[in-house]
């Protein structure tokens, strides 16, 4: 049988490892969306497993929305990545300092 | 018992995918790594009675958003070199940061479980229960406003990334509608008047 636990913790396992992953990842934005992604996912977990266990499919309404947010905010994020690597010839975080950020 | 066994084979197999992403070299491989990540994760949401997202999750992800993801990764030449020293630096730090990160989630799931195991494990549904039914009876009353919105905002998105990724080259000629719209007669043809001639006086010369 599972339980609550042990799908709150499987999504905290992910949680941490994409918080991780935009850590060690910082010469290269395509993977520091995959990494946004991989977070969402995480997120959606919880969404479902507490759907589930507290048998109120609303959650499962937020899973939807986030899924659609998500697909526009990655093809949105790509293509400013296209124009990017168009203007600069790079996508290493660290030379993206116009803003001096 | 059968279905605790599966969900722990996904579970450590969503696991070593999510480590795939993040620590392979290749963006490429990333991206496959998320693929199978986010098959792993569609079994489990399979096991968790949300069938209809866990098919959403495999078309509208492995079908279109890594396929975009995959095709980004494929067009922009990227070479990537890290320094090791860089690498293990910046690994620490992560290491630290999502260590703390899990310590913190942990800690609050489990002092929050002792109240939650007094969640009853959810009744399994009765045969001929449609998730997808029960889905878009509540999507479509309760949630109609919300989901209209979700679809203006795909709109949005798709006009954003082809307006963002539009080149215009100079030297092309192209049609330009507005100005073709706006065209009057007098400014293509112009009247002349003349007086009529003879044939035959035009064939003279």
């Amino acid at each position: 049988m599972i339980t609550l636990p042990m799908v709150l913790t499987l999504s905290g396992i992910l949680f941490a490892i994409s918080v991780a992953g935009i850590f060690v990842n910082r010469k290269n934005v395509i993977l520091l969306l995959m990494c946004i992604e991989l977070m969402l996912l995480a997120v959606n977990f919880n969404f479902i497993a507490f759907s589930h266990f507290l048998g109120d499919i609303a959650g499962q309404i937020f899973v939807f929305f986030i899924l659609t947010v998500a697909a526009a905010e990655s093809a949105i994020g790509l293509a400013i990545l296209v124009v990017l690597f168009r203007e600069r010839k790079s996508i290493n975080v660290e030379e993206l300092d116009t803003m001096k950020g | 018992m059968f279905v605790e066994i599966l969900f722990w084979i996904f579970s450590s197999l969503l696991v070593i995918a999510g480590l795939g992403v993040i620590l392979s070299r290749n963006p490429v491989h990333s991206a496959l790594w998320l693929v199978y990540g986010f098959f792993n994760s569609a079994c489990i949401w399979l096991l968790l009675e949300a069938e209809f997202l866990a098919i959403v999750l495999v078309l509208v992800y492995v079908g279109a958003v890594m396929v975009l993801f995959l095709f980004v990764v494929m067009m922009l030449d990227i070479k990537i070199e890290l320094k090791r020293g860089q690498f293990v630096r910046y690994a620490l730090v992560a290491a630290l940061v999502a260590g703390v990160m899990l310590g913190e989630i942990y800690t609050v799931v489990k002092v929050r479980s002792l109240g939650m195991t007094a969640i009853a494990a959810p009744v399994s549904h009765p045969a001929g229960y449609s998730n997808t039914q029960e889905l878009a009876k509540v999507l479509y009353t309760d949630y109609v406003y919300p989901f209209e919105l979700a679809a203006v905002l795909l709109l949005v998105a798709i006009v954003a990334a082809i307006v963002l990724t539009l080149r215009r080259r100079a030297g092309l000629t192209r049609q330009n509608p507005t100005e073709q719209v706006a065209v009057r007669a007098a400014d293509r043809l112009v009247m002349v008047k003349m007086e009529p001639t003879r044939e035959s006086e035009e064939k003279a010369p």
